[in-house]
């Protein structure tokens, strides 16, 4: 027989399990306003530095020669702040996973990350069959989508709030596929200030 | 204090089985490494404590291969299903019938 005590700690006990065996638990708020500033900083070097800021959806060859230099450059600088982006979180990730004495690569984990593979790989085949064909403009509309739906398919096997900045970011990318001419400074919007603005609640939310 | 509710079921008076069964209503199988690693216990204590809520038939076990690696999946059956309902309902009640005193 047990007492009153042992009863609440049952269901506290209950409640803790079924989360951590259906969730992923242990994102970062402080990754999310990482990746904000990064990708914040990656659109003003674009913009600034490589002078890139497509107008329309598309281009033709002859204009495509002056575009396609600055445009290898912003390829390259956008990897860059994808892998800083991607390491943080995994480090913070692992941080917090450590902390709690749990192991980061867990069922959990792989569904997490198989749910988000689909769109993501999807959208980026797509992206490098759209930069082959010119249609620049759609590039930063187009990574704003995917990202958007991969979040939303993700938030399933982790924290409900991050279906909410999947579809945030869908919102933004569909409005700048329309106004492409605003593509980059939606883009910035939506990799920038939304990451800034999520992670900032996330980690008042969770990790205080 | 001593109190003992109706509906509670005797298999889950410990937190261990308590836990594969929590584990267990939301995943709909796993595998004998992951519900180790969530309730961090020894194979063996595990095993014991797997080998009771089976004996209850309150779960099921699903043996396949991967590979050559022998791979032990375990799911919660209907009956197991009903009594943890029940478990929680009379939780949910003696926690409701605490709160007005």
């Amino acid at each position: 027989m047990k007492n009153e005590k042992d009863y609440i700690k049952d269901i506290t006990e209950i409640r803790s399990m079924m989360e951590r065996s259906s969730k992923f638990l242990f994102l970062s708020g402080l990754a999310g306003i990482i990746a904000g500033i990064l990708a914040l900083s990656g659109a003003f070097i674009a913009y600034k530095v490589f002078n890139f800021n497509p107008d329309r959806i598309s281009y033709s060859s002859m204009e495509y020669g002056d575009l396609f230099a600055s445009l290898m450059s912003v390829i390259l600088l956008a990897i860059a702040v994808l892998i800083l982006a991607l390491g943080t979180a995994i480090i913070l990730s692992y941080r917090k996973s450590y902390r709690r004495g749990e192991k980061l690569w867990n069922l959990t984990t792989k569904r997490l990350l198989a749910s988000l593979a689909v769109p993501l790989i999807t959208g980026g085949l797509l992206l490098l069959v759209l930069i082959s064909n010119g249609l620049i403009g759609l590039v930063a509309p187009f990574t704003l989508i995917f990202y958007g739906l991969a979040l939303f398919s993700a938030g399933n096997h982790t924290l409900a709030e991050v279906r909410i900045l999947g579809i945030v970011e869908i919102g933004l990318g569909l409005i700048s596929s329309y106004f492409v001419e605003y593509g980059l400074l939606i883009w910035a919007l939506g990799f920038g200030v939304v990451h800034i603005v999520y992670g900032i609640y996330m980690h008042y939310k969770y990790d205080r | 204090m001593k109190i003992s509710i109706e509906g509670l079921h005797k298999a889950f008076e410990s937190r261990i089985r308590l836990g594969i069964m929590s584990a267990l209503a939301v995943n709909d199988m796993l595998d004998f490494n992951s519900l180790k690693e969530y309730l961090d216990l020894t194979d063996g204590n595990l095993a014991s404590h797997i080998k009771a809520l089976e004996k209850e038939k309150f779960i099921g076990v699903e043996k396949s291969f991967v590979g050559k690696k022998p791979n032990t999946r375990y799911f919660m059956t209907k009956e197991g299903k009903k009594a943890f309902e029940d478990h929680l309902e009379a939780l949910e009640s003696f926690i409701k019938s605490r709160k007005k005193i």
